[in-house]
C-alpha cells in the first residue's frame, strides 16, 4: 500500500511562482475556513437546542467582567477628549462646541473602536486562551464524541453575548466618557455646565448614535468570532496556545479599525 | 462488531497507518499495543471519527463510518464511551457536572435520576463524596476514574481507551485496570484500549494485537502474544533496545 505520491520538484526558475501560488492557496484556504466558520456558527444560532446557560455565562464572561476597564478607560478617554478639544476650540473662541464635539466623537468613533479593543485585551484574549486549552487537552474531542456540537457550547454563545453586550458597553463608555469630558471641562477648566450639555443637545442626533450602535454591533460579532476561530484553530501545546491568542487580539484589533473605517464611510 | 479494513493515513508525506487491518468482536477487551508513535492514537481517533483516513474503511456492524457525516456519525457516537489519555474533562465543572454533563444534554432524564445515576457510577469508580471536587483539585488517578464514570455514564456499547493508565504508579495501574475489568464483566461493553502497559494489560485483554509502524503486525489472544516468536512483538514485550529486522514480522498483517 501507498500514498498519494509527492509531484516532482519545479526547476529553480519557477521556485518562486510555486511559492508565491503555494501562499495564494494557503491564504485563499484560511480565509475560506474562516468564513465557513462565522456561516456555521450564525446558523446555529436559530437553530435549537439553544443553551440559554451558555449564553448567560457568556455575557458574564465578555460582559460583566469587562465592565470595569469600560468604564475606567471611558473615563479617561473622555477627560483627555475634553482637555484636548478645549485646547484646541479655545485659540478659536469656540469653547461653546466642546460638548458636541466630544460627544460626537465618543459616540460615532471612540467609543465603539476603544471599547471594542479594550474588550479584545481583556475578553477576547481570554475566549482564545479557554478555548485553545481545550482544544489541546482533548476537552473540544470529548464534546465531539459525545455527539454534541463544539460550535454550539462554544462560539455560538460566545458570538450571540459579544452582540448583546459590546453595544450595551459601548453605551456605557459613550456615557461615561461625556461625563469625563464634563468632569474636565466644567469643573477644571470653567465652561459652563449649560453650554457643555445643551450645544450637545443641539449637533448630535439619532443617526450619529445609530452609527455607533452599528459599529458596535459589528464588532460584537468580529471579535468573538475572531477569538473563537483562533482557540478552535490553535497550535499545539502551551506556544501553540500562546501564539493563538497573539494572533486573535492583533487581527481583532486590526480587523476592528478596518471595519471602522468601512462602516464610517458608508454609514450617514 | 468493529472492522478496520486497509486502513491508510498520512500526515503531509509521513505515512502513519499503512493499510491497517484489525478486527474487534463484541463484549471483548481490544488492548492495542505498540511503541510510542506508532501510530496507535491515530488508529484510535479514526475508529471514534475524529480523524477521516486517506483509503480504507472502518465498519461498525456493517456500516461504514468513515463515509457518513453529521446526524449519521453521531448517532454511531451515541453507541460509544471515550477515555481520553488525560481524561479531558471539563476543568469549568465540578466532578459531578462532568459525570452528569452526557446524561443532561442527550437525555431526558428528570435531575433525581440523573443525580442517582451519577452518585451510582462515582461509586462504582470508588469516588463517593468526591462530586464537589473540581477536576484541578484531584489526583491523576482519580481524574482517571471520573473520565471512566463519565464514559460509561451514558452506559455505552463500545468504550474505547486511550492509555488510560499512563503516568500512574504501577499500584494505581492495576487499579485503574482491576476497575475495568470488573466494570466489564458487569456490563459487558466492547472495550477497545490504547496501552503501553506490558506485562499488566496481558492480565485483562481478551486479545490483543500490535502495532508497528502503522501495520497489525500480530493479533491474538492475550496468551498467545505473551508466547509469540515474532521478533517485533518479542522486542516490545522484553522491552529489548536490540534493533529487530524490519521485515521478519510486518508480513504477518491481518487483524483475526
Amino acid at each position: 500500500m501507498t500514498g498519494p505520491g509527492s509531484a516532482a520538484p519545479f526547476p529553480m526558475s519557477l521556485r518562486g511562482v510555486e511559492a508565491l501560488g503555494r501562499l495564494t492557496l494557503d491564504l485563499a484556504e484560511s480565509l475560506g475556513r474562516f468564513g465557513r466558520f462565522l456561516a456555521q456558527a450564525l446558523l446555529l444560532v436559530f437553530v435549537p437546542p439553544f443553551k440559554l446557560g451558555r449564553l448567560m455565562d457568556r455575557i458574564h464572561f465578555i460582559g460583566s467582567r469587562s465592565l470595569t476597564l469600560v468604564i475606567l478607560t471611558g473615563a479617561f478617554t473622555g477627560m483627555v477628549l475634553g482637555l484636548q478639544i478645549f485646547l484646541t476650540l479655545s485659540r478659536f473662541g469656540a469653547e461653546g462646541f466642546l460638548g458636541p464635539a466630544v460627544a460626537l466623537a465618543l459616540i460615532r468613533e471612540l467609543g465603539p473602536v476603544l471599547c471594542a479593543v479594550f474588550v479584545t485585551g481583556l475578553a477576547g484574549s481570554a475566549l482564545t486562551a479557554e478555548i485553545g486549552i481545550m482544544r489541546i487537552t482533548e476537552q473540544i474531542d470529548a464534546l465531539t464524541v459525545m455527539a454534541l456540537s463544539p460550535m454550539r457550547y462554544l462560539a455560538v454563545p460566545a458570538i450571540v453575548a459579544g452582540v448583546i453586550s459590546f453595544p450595551l458597553m459601548t453605551a456605557v463608555f459613550d456615557v461615561v466618557g461625556i461625563f469625563g469630558g464634563y468632569l474636565v471641562s466644567v469643573k477644571l477648566l470653567g465652561l459652563s455646565q449649560g453650554t457643555y450639555f445643551g450645544e450637545m443637545q443641539t449637533f448630535v442626533d439619532l443617526s450619529d448614535i445609530m452609527v455607533g450602535v452599528w459599529k458596535s454591533l459589528a464588532f460584537g460579532i468580529l471579535v468573538p468570532w475572531v477569538c473563537t476561530y483562533k482557540g478552535f484553530h490553535c497550535g499545539h501545546g502551551a506556544s501553540g496556545v500562546a501564539r493563538a491568542t497573539t494572533q486573535a487580539v492583533v487581527l481583532s484589533s486590526v480587523l476592528i479599525l478596518v471595519c471602522d473605517y468601512v462602516m464610517g464611510s458608508l454609514l450617514p | 462488531m468493529i472492522r478496520v479494513q486497509k486502513l491508510y493515513k498520512a500526515f503531509g508525506d509521513q505515512p502513519v497507518l499503512r493499510g491497517l487491518d484489525l478486527d474487534v468482536a463484541t463484549a471483548e477487551i481490544m488492548v492495542i499495543i505498540g511503541r510510542s508513535g506508532g501510530g496507535k492514537s491515530v488508529l484510535l481517533k479514526h475508529l471514534i471519527g475524529l480523524l477521516r483516513p486517506d483509503s480504507g474503511g472502518i465498519l461498525v456492524d456493517g456500516t461504514d463510518i468513515t463515509r457518513l457525516r453529521g446526524a449519521a456519525l453521531d448517532e454511531i457516537r451515541r453507541r460509544y464511551g471515550v477515555v481520553f489519555q488525560g481524561g479531558a474533562l471539563f476543568d469549568s465543572m465540578s466532578v459531578t457536572d462532568n459525570v452528569a454533563f452526557p446524561l443532561r444534554e442527550k437525555t431526558r432524564l428528570s435531575a433525581a435520576e440523573i443525580r442517582s445515576r451519577v452518585e451510582e457510577k462515582l461509586e462504582q469508580v470508588g469516588l463517593t463524596g468526591m462530586g464537589d471536587k473540581n477536576p484541578a483539585e484531584i489526583s491523576g488517578g482519580m481524574r482517571k476514574r471520573v473520565a471512566i464514570a463519565r464514559a460509561l455514564v451514558n452506559e455505552p456499547e463500545v468504550v474505547f481507551f486511550d492509555e488510560p493508565t499512563t503516568g500512574l504508579d504501577p499500584i494505581l495501574v492495576n487499579t485503574i485496570h482491576h476497575l475495568i475489568l470488573e466494570l466489564h464483566q458487569k456490563f459487558r461493553f466492547t472495550a477497545v484500549m490504547v496501552s503501553h502497559e506490558i506485562p499488566e494489560i496481558f492480565g485483562i485483554a481478551d486479545r490483543v494485537a500490535m502495532l508497528h509502524e502503522g501495520l497489525i503486525v500480530e493479533s491474538g489472544p492475550a496468551e498467545a502474544i505473551q508466547a509469540s516468536a515474532n521478533p517485533i512483538v518479542r522486542q516490545f514485550i522484553q522491552g529489548d533496545i536490540e534493533p529487530v529486522g524490519r521485515a521478519a514480522g510486518v508480513s504477518a498483517g491481518g487483524g483475526t
